[in-house]
């Protein structure tokens, strides 16, 4: 494709060096907003974020930055030994462990309910499903926290109604963090479920009525013919679901407060208590740049997985 | 697809045929219709329990087992959130703040776009390698040198501090160049030989083909700017400064913790204005999302 624009832009005879420098100035110009933005208030403190790790950055150096003291490795080897660390990285994992195959299967399975059904009614569950994914996750974890509520929450109202004695889910150790993968999968499947109907209504319909033809079933047509014509859409969504769920932030936040006894406390919770309550610039930014290495590894682990063994 | 071709043009009896499978199909499949409206009620109703929660009294909210409808709905719990605590100005500063960064993405985005779909320069493909390898980046790794950052600039509690770093984001880019290519070159080339220069054939001609991709921006741009949290709650430090998701959090947190009616009304207030947009653009918002992951 920038072969074709090449082509084009040599069309016209070039002569001084005024000519052959406009075309890079206009470029550059059209550029320009984007990459000072970029540059300076994302590309810089990603950088900023690796040199600072390295420091004892606390509130002391917010005028004169380059007294904060190197100190190392230290902020690394200390969040490995960190107790509370260790608990959020946990909780982070097993979040994104439960998390993300829940949220994709649920995804794939309301797309295919979805494929299934008529025009106008896809249309109407599809905007049903998928407004969870459009709303302030804030609002969704006050929402919750009240359904949740031991007493006048609707969740356990219901379980009574069955006979069931419901739990106080977000005050327990053992029901909280599985209450915040719950709400989790609830929010996102419906994004889930967009890509993969995308997915499946691109699928070729004589496939099926060949593989038909042949004498398959309809889970035999599924496992054989759908699912290997999805991989790139699991793939897109494993990395998009992994990198945002290891990201997990606001339903800790309001729901818990990362309790009861850290169980619910996440890396990202984690980094902003280090560095905005606690004011350790430097160890948060250690924290947050282990979070950007496994989120960017396991990536690069899905591409991997996902890409080599095509059918 | 394909069957509908074929169907097409294919001599008069088929389409007939066509038509009647549908019915079968349906009368065949109630149970999937079933399935389907329960996943529905468990979706929708949180929301809908959100609204009725909101008008009912301190007393009902409170009370075991819940009731759905309220017993004497009143708007005693807006009152509160407009009169006794500064929520008018919470939502400007939401409206302001993800106006500005959604309004600066379009402008900004487009342009790059533009650069990087359609115009040879040096470091051309530098920058669109640089924009793919920061998409996956966590907020988190960026949050406390912006902090700093902002505390030099002197920005921190205003919004420019929420505005400045994501007024053109990386996604906005690869989206806005990836529609851009497809914009034939001779329809460029031909203005070009007409005389127009690049900014008349980027405002003329590029921007008024690009409608449909700049609604998606728009869309994908709005959304995360008007429910952010992270980065809003680190740097808005004054109370007259919080947007919509930082107030709500923090008084879910503290002083209105068990003060359910007062944060089912708050939860209405961040919501509402995004079911209503998200219902007018339904069918924009899925496809813009279903576009951008397909091609990605």
């Amino acid at each position: 494709m920038s072969e074709a624009a090449l082509g084009s832009d040599q069309a016209v005879p070039q002569r001084s060096a005024w000519s052959r420098l406009r075309p890079h100035l206009t470029g550059w110009a059209f550029a320009a907003p984007f990459v000072a933005i970029f540059a300076i208030f994302l590309a810089g403190p990603i950088l900023a974020s690796l040199v600072l790790s390295f420091t004892g950055f606390n509130i002391g150096n917010l005028q004169d930055w380059f007294s904060a003291e190197w100190v190392g490795l230290e902020n690394y080897s200390d969040a490995f030994g960190d107790e509370k660390f260790r608990r959020a990285a946990q909780n982070t994992a097993v979040f994104v462990l439960f998390g993300v195959p829940l949220t994709l299967a649920l995804g794939l399975a309301a797309a295919v309910g979805l494929n299934q059904a008529l025009g106008r009614a896809q249309g109407f569950f599809r905007v049903g499903y998928y407004l969870p994914v459009v709303t302030s996750i804030v609002a969704i974890a006050v929402i919750w926290r009240y359904l949740l509520h031991p007493e006048w929450g609707l969740v356990n109202a219901g379980l009574a109604q069955v006979g069931l004695d419901g739990p106080n889910w977000l005050a327990r150790t053992d029901t909280a963090l599985g209450s915040i993968i719950a709400l989790g999968v609830w929010r996102n499947f419906g994004f889930d479920m967009v890509i993969f109907l995308a997915a499946l209504q691109g699928i070729d319909r004589t496939l099926y009525e060949a593989a038909r033809v042949d004498g398959a079933g309809p889970w035999t047509i599924f496992r054989r013919i759908t699912l290997p014509l999805l991989k790139p859409a699991v793939l897109f969504l494993a990395v998009i679901t992994s990198s945002g769920y290891l990201q997990l932030f606001e339903e800790p936040f309001v729901m818990t407060g990362g309790g009861p006894l850290n169980s619910t406390l996440s890396v990202s919770m984690l980094v902003y208590e280090e560095g905005f309550r606690f004011v350790n610039f430097g160890y948060a930014s250690a924290i947050a740049y282990i979070l950007f290495v496994v989120i960017a590894a396991l990536a690069f682990l899905q591409f991997r997985l996902l890409r080599s063994d095509q059918p | 697809m394909s069957t509908l071709d074929t169907a097409r043009l294919a001599p008069a009896p088929l389409p007939v045929d066509t038509k009647k499978r549908p019915r079968g199909a349906l009368a065949g499949r109630w149970w999937l219709y079933v399935l389907l409206l329960l996943g529905l009620l468990a979706v929708v109703g949180p929301f809908l329990w959100m609204f009725l929660a909101s008008i009912k009294s301190q007393e009902e909210l409170l009370r075991a087992p819940p009731t759905w409808v309220p017993e004497s709905p009143s708007l005693s719990n807006y009152d509160r959130l407009f009169d006794r605590l500064d929520f008018p100005r919470y939502f400007w500063n939401s409206t302001f703040i993800a106006g500005m960064i959604t309004l600066a993405n379009l402008v900004f985005c487009s342009m790059v776009g533009y650069a990087l779909a359609k115009l040879r320069f040096a470091g051309r493909d530098k920058i669109f390698l640089l924009v793919l390898g920061t998409l996956l980046v966590p907020g988190a790794v960026t949050l406390v040198p912006l902090f700093v950052l902002m505390s030099k600039l002197n920005l921190v509690d205003t919004p420019w501090a929420v505005i400045l770093p994501v007024a053109a984001g990386p996604l906005g880019v690869f989206l806005m160049r990836q529609f851009m290519q497809e914009i034939p070159d001779d329809l460029l080339e031909a203005a070009r030989v007409d005389g127009a220069g690049e900014v008349r054939i980027f405002t003329r001609i590029v921007i008024p083909l690009s409608v449909p991709a700049l609604a998606a921006l728009g869309i994908v741009t709005f959304l995360p700017a008007w429910n952010a949290l992270l980065w809003p709650l680190v740097v808005l430090t004054g109370e007259e400064n919080y947007t919509l998701p930082v107030a709500l959090a923090i008084f879910a947190r503290g002083q209105f913790q068990a003060d359910y009616g007062l944060l089912m009304a708050g939860s209405v207030v961040l919501v509402v204005p995004v079911i209503i947009v998200f219902l007018l653009l339904q069918r924009r918002f899925t496809q813009s999302v279903a576009h951008t992951g397909l091609k990605g």
